[in-house]
């Protein structure tokens, strides 16, 4: 565990060390940075990170060196960090929250020779790429096992921000489950938080004993799954396999797998191919994945879902194609339509079947 | 609304305000005393990682719940220390030892991120727990939830009839006149803020064992402060605090019933979140908005330090 004071003695010892001429390491595996804003923790957004950056590490050995900062507020903190990490010959630095956004792109600005990663944002540069996955591809997977396995047709979703990442997942969510059960209803508890156990259990609690029988979340701790198991209801995980947490109310969970992707840019970085982008994966690229089924999921379903799995992985099926009717009965998309990533980037409605009504919507 | 979701709210809305109660009814008795002890957070954040890892490791929630409430006694020390012994100014103090906490709390709880633990069944009390609507919601709860209201009777009783009681909040009010008719002022004072720490500590036992049984860092998220301003704006008063942590978690759970009901309300959700915080402040606000009795209930020596004469 680095905390932010040591990492920044040491990166300031390190920029002097490479600023000496001629170093003394003939063979200087390239360094590559990561700044988490959460603590690795066991499961989660900050957990699925580091174990890219394992993997990419086990992928190219000793041709690369990675160090991480975590907990790392989304402020001036964070933009001291990835300076450090520019100023003391890191190569690559991966910044894996939104808010880091703006001040990667300053720091950017003033490193052209370093390359930087930033997860879940949009702006980009001549050094500076944005990265993200398609979360709804796994929560509409999610949806329609929900749909099948529901029995008192209430389903409960415990959300953290309405942004339009958390959006797509609701909605996708909805739109999966009334695919297979158009009677379903989905139920939304906004915590106003990234992470508070207790307020999380609470909504989770609350889902339940109005009716939900199926919950899952939005949010960063694994308290929803753990307030299923303990009511007898079933839940979906997020980010990371949950299924420790609740091992019987633990259905399976969209999981996130930056690896191969990290593996890949640091290789095309070296190589010089690389290429400032905007990388939005699914199935198709193997960035989001389902935790292993629960064995309580019947049969048809596993194999429904395993075929809508194959769609999803050769682009034959997109969950959000029309018609798309949002909850005042607005058409959002005609039918047969497939919604293009700007609009999915910009969403800000729920679809029909969302039973709670949007915080800000007019 | 029926009954079994009303006694479903009240039951969530006990849980909800317990360890408020717990460790709003602690921070009270060293208040009156004249400590203001802002390290609350960090004694429950340690409480809690404490109470964690005992209970993970012995299998005993009761064993978790000691051990919470000796990691919030052994941070509510290093406070005393600096606070009393060393006479610094304790609102510096308190906060150090607040971040301290949490931050110790982060380090020692690593291990345990990755554990989960059962859940602790409820104790039913025979026969009131039968009682229509409210038996179910108050009477087969967790065994803190029992302890929270002993806690309230006997602070309630203690400082209002017990001869040591007077003593206390003599020494809260006025330690020179306490000195001088022999009381050990400073002794009193690092006992009044060891029970502050104690009952800190129990709340995060109440924490990570009984209401989420898991630890993560950021755990407590808030409660200790949160238990700090109900203090004041109860103007010291055990009934008040009481009242306000229980109105604190209602409106919380009441917020999120509405919110889960499916019910088309126009309200913003960040609204519904702020609900809880200003609810209850002006409720207490309005309850104890005589400046007279909060200027008869504030302990007039709180937070200024007192060094006895040779």
């Amino acid at each position: 565990m680095t905390d932010r004071r040591q990492f920044l003695l040491s990166a300031s010892a390190a920029a002097l060390a490479a600023a000496l001429p001629g170093s003394l390491l003939a063979q200087e595996a390239t360094r590559i940075g990561f700044v988490y804003v959460s603590p690795i923790g066991d499961a989660g957004w900050t957990f699925q990170h580091d174990l890219a950056r394992k993997e990419l590490e086990a992928a190219l050995g000793s041709k690369v060196q990675t160090k991480y900062v975590e907990n790392v507020a989304e402020g001036a903190d964070a933009e001291r960090v990835i300076r450090e990490f520019a100023a003391s010959g890191h190569r690559i630095v991966f910044a894996t929250s939104f808010g880091y956004m703006n001040y990667v792109e300053r720091v950017a600005r003033q490193f052209p020779q370093v390359t930087f990663l930033h997860a879940t944002g949009y702006k980009s540069g001549k050094n500076f790429g944005h990265y993200n996955a398609r979360f709804y591809e796994g929560r509409y997977l999610t949806g329609v096992i929900a749909g099948r396995m529901s029995k008192s047709k209430v389903l409960g979703y415990v959300a953290a921000f309405p942004i339009p990442e958390v959006l797509q997942g609701i909605n996708a969510f909805t739109l999966g489950a009334k695919s297979v059960n158009p009677d379903v209803e989905v139920r939304v508890i906004w915590v106003n938080a990234w992470y508070d156990p207790g307020k999380e259990r609470e909504a989770a609690m609350t889902l339940i004993s109005q009716g939900a029988d199926i919950v899952t979340q939005h949010t960063d701790s694994t308290a929803v799954v753990q307030a299923a198991e303990e009511r007898g209801v079933h839940a979906f995980g997020y980010h990371s396999d949950m299924s420790k947490y609740g091992p019987k109310a633990h259905l399976t969970a969209t999981t996130h797998h930056w690896g191969d992707f990290y593996t890949k840019t640091v290789n095309e970085v070296l190589a010089g191919t690389w290429k400032p982008a905007g990388v939005w994966g699914g199935f198709k690229d193997d960035m989001v994945r389902l935790a292993p089924l629960n064995p309580a999921i019947p049969a048809p379903v596993r194999d429904e879902v395993a075929a809508l799995q194959d769609k999803l992985r050769t682009g034959g099926f997109h969950p959000f194609t029309g018609p798309i009717v949002d909850q005042a009965g607005k058409e959002r998309l005609s039918a047969g339509a497939v919604m293009d990533d700007v609009a999915l980037g910009k969403m800000d409605f729920f679809v029909q079947g969302v039973a709670s009504r949007l915080p800000n919507a007019r | 609304m029926d009954g079994a979701l009303f006694t479903s709210m009240l039951f969530a809305t006990v849980v909800a305000g317990t360890p408020l109660v717990i460790v709003a009814l602690g921070l009270l008795v060293s208040e009156r005393a004249g400590v203001l002890n802002l390290g609350a957070e960090g004694m429950m954040a340690m409480g809690a990682v404490a109470a964690f890892a005992a209970t993970h490791a012995s299998g005993s929630p009761w064993l978790g719940v000691l051990a919470g409430m000796g990691a919030g006694l052994a941070v509510a020390l290093v406070f005393a220390f600096l606070a009393l012994t060393l006479q610094a100014n304790q609102v510096a103090a308190g906060l150090a030892v607040a971040i301290f906490g949490v931050g110790l709390s982060a380090f020692v709880g690593k291990p345990f991120e990755s554990v989960a633990l059962p859940a602790v069944p409820p104790i039913r009390i025979p026969f009131i727990a039968d009682i229509p609507l409210i038996g179910e919601a108050l009477y087969n709860q967790q065994a803190l939830v029992y302890f929270s209201w002993a806690l309230f009777w006997a602070v309630l009783w203690f400082l209002a009839r017990s001869r040591a009681g007077l003593v206390l909040r003599a020494v809260g009010e006025a330690p020179a006149a306490a000195h001088a008719i022999g009381h050990p002022v400073i002794r009193i004072r690092y006992l009044a803020v060891l029970f502050g720490g104690a009952m800190a500590g129990i709340g995060g036992a109440f924490l990570s064992v009984f209401y989420t049984p898991m630890w993560a860092e950021g755990l407590v998220a808030g409660r200790g402060w949160i238990a700090l301003a109900l203090v004041v704006f109860a103007t010291w008063r055990p009934l008040r605090v009481l009242v306000g942590a229980y109105l604190f978690g209602g409106v919380m759970i009441t917020q999120l019933f509405i919110q889960g009901s499916g019910l088309q309300l126009d309200f913003p959700a960040q609204f519904l979140s702020s609900l809880p915080y200003w609810a209850t402040i002006v409720v207490l606000v309005i309850i104890s908005r005589n400046p007279n009795t909060i200027r008869l209930n504030s302990p007039a020596s709180l937070g200024k330090p007192y060094r006895p004469d040779a």
